[in-house]
């Protein structure tokens, strides 16, 4: 009680924090004062010792970390909750979901997914509408959602197909040159090429969007699926009701033996532990909470239990296998060694066997198992590497770095992030770009993001920050609530300076992500 | 084809003098491109940004006893052999050799050449051969994209050059290639001799012909500051080059120090507003596609 009184204190006297931020920190601490989920003695002393891992979603969850309502549902048939009567022009269409996107819960406060914003609202767009007017009309959009959703994990869908929504899309993007929303963009092998690369001279001015491999995620979750937050696929109606996450590197340091040993004997431990957190979690969520009893996008039929599951996430796997190499006395290392590179395809390989073996409630929308998710980052992470990827400075060549991670991306159902820096010399060259792209995608990525070094814009996990917002903002605050957790990435992981080719991640302290 | 003995001889062009390979390179032709690098260059320009590629080694052996790795050394017929597991890349090699080459250029067979590209194929448009001067192995290079076309039918083969070939050569590579790129250092014949040691007439005749055969991709301007910028030569060069085609893609490169020799002829790099100016002398005189860099 000592401590939420401090922490309180701290925040109301703040004056660099926003009204709005102070209100939703104080919930964060409220719900930190209740007590935990009932834990087994191992699993309680593997979260204090941080081997595992809750996000610091808070103690007792009031709502899925991640929430991806049926926006299409909502369209054809309003909603009761919110008095809304189904839309029939685009204006009453954009009007609609920015009230819906008000009552939208997540982990993060903010809605974590706003909607397949070109395939939501092509159909209320006239044919004899120019471009000018609906570019202004979009441009009105943007700039609301950016300024009343102020975080760069709220995050919109567009693609695989062409319309004319999601050309206006990319050139409103261009032009306000915005933090929100995130954009990922679903790419099949029929995307035309110029729709691609007008994507990609997007990125060229905004660090936006991340390119999805459409195929492997209609696989995995069917065809109403979105990527969300920052590199989380799930199921549209559906969701995520929590994220854990295993550390490999604490799991490692805690193991004697080599790669045998810790496949054989060390994960299986780990990953019960994880779930038992996780199960932990989603029962105080569902059944204690009563989240899918009471809340309207449940009752209307906007998100459906059973299209949910649970996130199991890893990170440090770099760390984890380069000291199973020290060990084996091989002198090999992750993303430039092939044995290096072996045992990590195994290591993740066993790691979704076991996952695909420990059956959890609720978890319909996986089948009634947990979804595998690389795990990019918190910005209290100081020694162990985001998800599966190759540390900061030490990536190879694109096309290595490209293979050695792609093995790694089909077990990834809930997602997984490779972050490419490239030279600046390709903005004259975009369709080197897409063939990069199209490439990654053919061989086995789920996900492609790249950033121009030299960009205003710079990733953090997965999210974005204009480099222009960092400075200064110990001393008088920031409008993006995720800005903050750029600073502590940027102080504690030095995100500005790395090596031309890539970024790191980093998501949050207290309860985001 | 039959498998290769030992001792059995190796059909003409099917092995080549390669200086390097890049596998990914958005700065050779359109897309992503590999790039293969042939050592050996039949001009001498001043602006010459790589010049260890414009002769083959002469195994002089000067180069050996400054390697600070040990990763050169001469084999019992006086061949300067190169090791490069042992290769730190310090380029002392480089910087010692009087004769504009280098030891680590190697011959390479267009099976080799092949099994690097392989792996990159999914993230490339194509490939391009470029130089030292590619039409310098007429032969290799036709091998080599006659090898691409059979088993990646999707790559485009480019070839960079300096125009400085006979027509011969462009028949003879005509079925395979699907485009050139082509310098032209200068319109002005004296000029052009005094910075490239050559006469422009093939390179005019290599852009005339390209271009009626569909087959010229762009045409490269490398200006320098007071040697061949003046307003009234580019206004000729940018009429000739609309005679030929008013839409080519027309690419003005600013030249920069990086890599050059040291030059009896003043070398300074324009700025960004020369090279500006550049493009809007050449508009008057064309709807050329301009690139400027």
């Amino acid at each position: 009680m000592e401590s939420f009184r401090a922490e309180a204190e701290k925040l109301v006297t703040s004056r660099a924090l926003g009204y709005d931020q102070k209100l939703r920190r104080l919930a964060a601490q409220a719900v930190s004062a209740l007590p935990y989920p009932s834990l087994s003695p191992l699993c309680a002393e593997a979260l204090d010792a941080r081997v595992i891992c809750d996000m610091f979603e808070g103690n007792r969850p009031f709502t899925p970390r991640y929430v991806l309502p049926d926006y299409a549902k909502a369209l054809r048939n309003g909603v009761a909750y919110l008095e809304l009567e189904p839309p029939t022009t685009l204006d009453d269409a954009l009007s609609f979901l920015t009230i819906l996107y008000s009552q939208v819960p997540s982990v993060t406060t903010y809605p974590v997914y706003l909607g397949d914003l070109d395939a939501l609202l092509e159909p209320f767009v006239p044919a004899d509408l120019p471009d000018a007017e609906l570019d202004a009309k979009l441009r009105r959009f943007w700039i609301q959602l950016d300024r009343m959703l102020p975080d760069a994990f709220v995050h919109a869908d567009v693609g695989p197909s062409d319309s004319r929504m999601v050309r206006a899309i990319w050139r409103v993007e261009r032009s306000l040159r915005q933090v929100v929303p995130n954009l990922t963009m679903k790419v099949s092998p029929d995307t035309p090429d110029d729709l691609i690369e007008d994507a990609v001279r997007t990125v060229f001015e905004t660090g936006k969007p991340h390119f999805v491999n459409h195929p492997m995620m209609l696989a995995d979750h069917g065809e109403e699926y979105a990527v969300v937050s920052c590199y989380n696929s799930l199921k549209v109606r559906g969701g995520a009701h929590s994220l854990v996450r295993l550390n490999l590197k604490r799991a490692v340091d805690r193991h004697a033996g080599g790669l045998d040993a810790f496949c054989e004997e060390a994960l299986p431990h780990w990953v019960e532990l994880t779930a038992e957190l996780g199960e932990a979690r989603i029962r105080s969520l569902v059944e204690d909470q009563g989240f899918f009893e009471s809340h309207f996008l449940a009752t209307e039929g906007l998100i459906d239990l059973d299209r949910f599951s649970l996130m199991f996430g890893i990170f440090g796997l770099a760390e984890c296998v380069n000291e199973l190499m020290a060990r084996e006395g091989l002198n090999a290392r992750y993303g430039h060694d092939d044995a290096a590179n072996a045992a990590s395809w195994r290591i993740t390989h066993r790691i979704a066997e076991l996952v695909a073996a420990r059956p959890l409630p609720y978890c319909g929308g996986g089948g009634g198992f947990a979804y595998l998710h690389s795990q990019s980052g918190i910005d209290l992470d100081l020694d162990a590497t985001a998800g599966t990827r190759i540390p900061i400075g030490d990536e190879p060549g694109l096309r290595e770095h490209i293979a050695a991670c792609a093995p790694h991306h089909e077990l990834f159902a809930a997602g997984i992030s490779d972050i490419f820096a490239v030279d600046e010399t390709v903005t004259a060259n975009p369709q080197a770009m897409v063939d990069v792209i199209r490439g990654a995608l053919a061989v086995g990525m789920r996900d492609f993001t790249f950033n121009v070094d030299s960009n205003e814009f710079i990733r953090i996990t997965g999210y974005l920050v204009r480099k222009s917002d960092l400075v200064g903002i110990e001393e008088h605050g920031a409008r993006h609530s995720s800005d903050y957790l750029a600073a502590t990435a940027e102080i504690n992981h030095t995100v500005t300076t790395r090596a031309i080719k890539r970024v790191i991640a980093a998501e949050l302290s207290p309860h985001v992500g | 084809m039959a498998e290769a003995r030992p001792g059995r001889v190796v059909p003409a062009g099917t092995t080549g003098l390669v200086n390097n390979t890049i596998e990914f390179s958005a700065v050779d032709g359109p897309g992503n491109r590999f790039v293969v690098f042939t050592q050996g260059c039949n001009l001498d320009c001043v602006a010459c940004h790589n010049p260890y590629t414009i002769n083959p080694c002469i195994d002089c052996g000067d180069c050996v006893a400054t390697c600070p790795s040990g990763a050169l050394s001469l084999d019992r017929a006086g061949k300067v052999l190169w090791d490069a597991s042992t290769c730190t890349g310090t380029e002392v090699c480089i910087d010692v050799c009087e004769y504009d080459s280098t030891p680590k250029a190697r011959t390479l067979a267009v099976a080799d050449l092949l099994g690097q590209l392989r792996p990159a194929v999914p993230f490339l448009s194509g490939i391009t051969v470029s130089g030292g001067e590619a039409t310098q192995q007429p032969a290799f290079v036709r091998s080599l994209f006659a090898a691409v076309k059979a088993e990646f039918g999707r790559l485009t083969c480019f070839v960079d050059t300096n125009g400085d070939v006979e027509a011969a050569t462009w028949n003879l590579l005509h079925d395979v290639m699907d485009a050139a790129m082509v310098d032209l250092k200068c319109l002005d014949d004296d000029i052009h001799r005094r910075i490239t040691g050559g006469s422009n007439a093939r390179v005019l005749e290599s852009i005339r012909l390209l271009a009626a055969r569909g087959k010229l991709h762009e045409v490269r301007l490398l200006l320098l500051d007071g040697v061949n910028d003046a307003d009234d030569l580019l206004a000729a060069t940018g009429q000739w080059l609309a005679s030929i085609d008013p839409r080519m893609r027309v690419k003005v490169i600013g030249f920069r120090n990086h890599g050059v020799r040291p030059s009896p002829v003043p070398l300074r790099e324009p700025t960004a507003g020369q090279r500006a100016h550049y493009a809007d002398v050449l508009r008057t005189q064309g709807d050329f596609d301009l690139v400027v860099v």
